[in-house]
């Protein structure tokens, strides 16, 4: 029975391809939205992820990775004379300013490391070596510098090129890939040293510390130690940085309320349109649906028969809303831009949602059969 | 015309021709409620005999098709006893009620009630595959069905295709397909021309032939009389007789 209630579902083109097409559209808005949206969030924690440090020690007002406030030199030697801290590095990180040798000026976000250790190097060269970073004015520029600090007309960047930070040269030794920050910002990864000759002098230069626990210490029982040791200063766990930002985010921009109005309305999108389609639907199946009954189709039956209907196109409809916008993905990830992510849990959630508007629409609809009498098909 | 074959049907106490299908004594069904309240049988008693075919008649509004409903099964009486093929209807839940009407009631609608986008095998396999028969089997059976009423190799067309009376002959292969004892028939040919409605008639009156069935069919269309075994004549929410059609005939037809 149920094979032909797919079959009455499918016949009826127009309102099968209504009710796709609104459940399509609800999951491909909620998923787009909330893809971008996540992808944003990670964009806001591209340090964390470019430099990969199991602790952050940083100045104790600091509320999230991109607003780091300066430090003393000296404050390296105090996180590592904490007990428990296996090794500590000094790290630079700033907006600098590039000229390129059109002229133009372009932002860049300047790395500093600790050029021995190299600690939160790049994860992936591209082309071109690590170890080069130590040379004299050498920086490693990210795939994303070789487009933003290409000049209008000119080729695009590449190991050997130079341009300037702050009326120093600065050459090109390697070429890295990594993730994208929230402003856009090319990353430029040179020594720590090297960044203090390429920024503006300032009474205190040094961005953070990024220290490893001692072995046998997990990274939330160095971070105590450092916290209680080390007055003026305070350390995250990578974890807690990563929240402690998206947080800020959530909390200090008006981005969520802007993504989740959008989700809302792909939400409310989805119920309005499938919900009153489905319900047209049935309305307009009354009379076959009241002939069934008076056959002897139980309210069971006719209950299994809705509910096999609405849920197999709210299946459909998602798995075509979850493909475009995997496909939309695709795009973004080539183009590099909008920001897009999405995780599995993500897939999931919207999976429910979808359920949920198919539930809704199929509870009027049976509740209106329900109370539908078998003997309406005798009334002319 | 070829007539529809009998079936096996071993689903119910065996009963004959010649007893009672149908024994409804002092039905009352009212529709409304306090002022708005109107009274559609007022105590109603109808008989209707296996391997007959039984016509109910009377003017719009004088409750053949609630009574046609409660025997039926679709509709609860506010009083009176129904008993339909030995059971009593009146006494079962309504979901035994749902059951008794899937396994031994077979109907035809005055409108067919055909569902458009299901071809006519699908449409005249419903019966079976709700009382839990195979697509497979179900299919087949149909099939069988509309040769028999002389819609053979039509399976694959669609009810948009037919005309009306070979959709009414599609509503009566999905009404005897799975075999059922009693044929509820609302109106059968009042959608239909006189030569179509009696090609239906001569169906309906093949099935009533067997001994083991029995077919009601309400009706206000004068041209199907002539195909009744009995007819039950209506006024006003009761049944006012209830005669061979022997005799009801010359009576009417001097009366006309």
């Amino acid at each position: 029975m149920f094979h032909l209630a797919l079959k009455m579902l499918i016949g009826d083109k127009a309102k099968f391809l209504m009710l796709l097409g609104g459940l399509f559209f609800a999951a491909l808005l909620m998923t787009q939205q909330c893809a971008v949206f996540i992808g944003l969030l990670g964009w806001t924690t591209s340090h964390l992820s470019n430099i990969r440090s199991k602790l952050w020690v940083v100045e104790a007002r600091v509320e999230q990775v991109n607003e780091l406030k300066p430090l003393r030199d000296t404050d390296v030697s105090r996180v590592r004379s904490v007990a428990g801290v296996a090794w500590a590095v000094p790290l630079y990180a700033s907006v600098l300013q590039a000229r390129l040798n059109d002229g133009n000026f372009k932002p860049i976000l300047c790395i500093g490391l600790d050029s021995t250790s190299l600690v939160g190097r790049p994860a992936t060269i591209l082309k071109g070596r690590i170890e080069d970073i130590r040379l004299p004015n050498s920086v490693i520029i990210d795939d994303l510098a070789l487009e933003r600090l290409k000049p209008p007309d000119g080729e695009s960047l590449d190991v050997g090129d130079s341009f300037e930070i702050n009326d120093r040269e600065a050459r090109i030794v390697a070429i890295c890939k990594s993730d994208r920050a929230f402003f856009g910002y090319p990353y430029v990864f040179t020594t720590y040293d090297q960044a203090l000759q390429f920024a503006p002098r300032q009474r205190k230069m040094l961005s953070a510390v990024l220290a490893e626990p001692a072995p046998g210490m997990t990274a939330e029982a160095t971070a105590a130690r450092i916290n209680a040791s080390v007055p003026g200063m305070k350390a995250w766990t990578e974890d807690e940085l990563y929240w402690a930002t998206i947080v800020w985010y959530f909390k200090n921009t008006g981005i969520p309320f802007s993504f989740g109005t959008t989700i809302i309305l792909g939400f409310i999108v989805g119920v309005a349109i499938s919900g009153q389609t489905f319900y047209s639907f049935v309305l307009e199946n009354l009379k076959n649906l009241g002939a069934l009954k008076a056959m002897g189709a139980s309210d069971l039956k006719l209950a299994g028969m809705l509910l096999l209907q609405v849920m197999s196109v709210g299946l459909l409809g998602y798995g075509l809303g979850m493909g475009a916008a995997a496909s939309f993905g695709a795009v973004a990830a080539k183009k590099g831009q909008p920001p897009f992510m999405l995780p599995w849990e993500l897939m999931g959630a919207v999976l429910v949602l979808i359920l949920l508007i198919c539930m809704g629409a199929a509870l009027l609809a049976i509740l209106k059969v329900r109370r539908l009498e078998a003997a309406v098909v005798f009334r002319g | 015309m070829p007539v529809p074959m009998p079936m096996k049907n071993s689903q119910l106490p065996s009963l004959n021709a010649g007893e009672l299908a149908v024994h409804v004594t002092g039905i009352t069904k009212a529709f409304g409620k306090g002022n708005a309240s109107t009274l559609a049988l007022k105590g109603a008693d109808f008989e209707a005999q296996l391997g007959e075919l039984q016509l109910i008649i009377g003017p719009s509004g004088c409750g053949k098709t609630t009574l046609l409903s409660v025997i039926a099964g679709t509709l609860v009486p506010d009083a009176g006893d129904v008993r339909v093929l030995g059971e009593m209807l009146t006494e079962l839940g309504k979901g035994e009620v749902t059951d008794f009407r899937r396994r031994f009631i077979g109907f035809i609608f005055q409108q067919f009630n055909l569902i458009p986008t299901l071809n006519l095998t699908e449409n005249a396999s419903v019966p079976l595959l709700l009382n839990g028969a195979g697509r497979r089997k179900a299919e087949k059976a149909a099939d069988e069905m509309l040769e028999r009423v002389g819609l053979a190799g039509r399976g694959k067309h669609y009810p948009r295709q037919l005309s009306g009376g070979q959709q009414q002959r599609v509503a009566i292969a999905r009404a005897l397909v799975h075999d059922p004892r009693l044929i509820i028939c609302d109106e059968p040919t009042s959608a239909l021309d006189r030569e179509t409605g009696h090609q239906v008639m001569e169906l309906l009156q093949g099935v009533a032939r067997q001994a083991d069935r029995s077919v009601i069919v309400v009706t206000h269309d004068p041209r199907v009389y002539e195909f009744a075994d009995r007819i039950a004549a209506m006024e006003d929410g009761r049944v006012l007789g209830n005669r061979p059609a022997a005799e009801a005939l010359p009576e009417m037809a001097a009366h006309h």
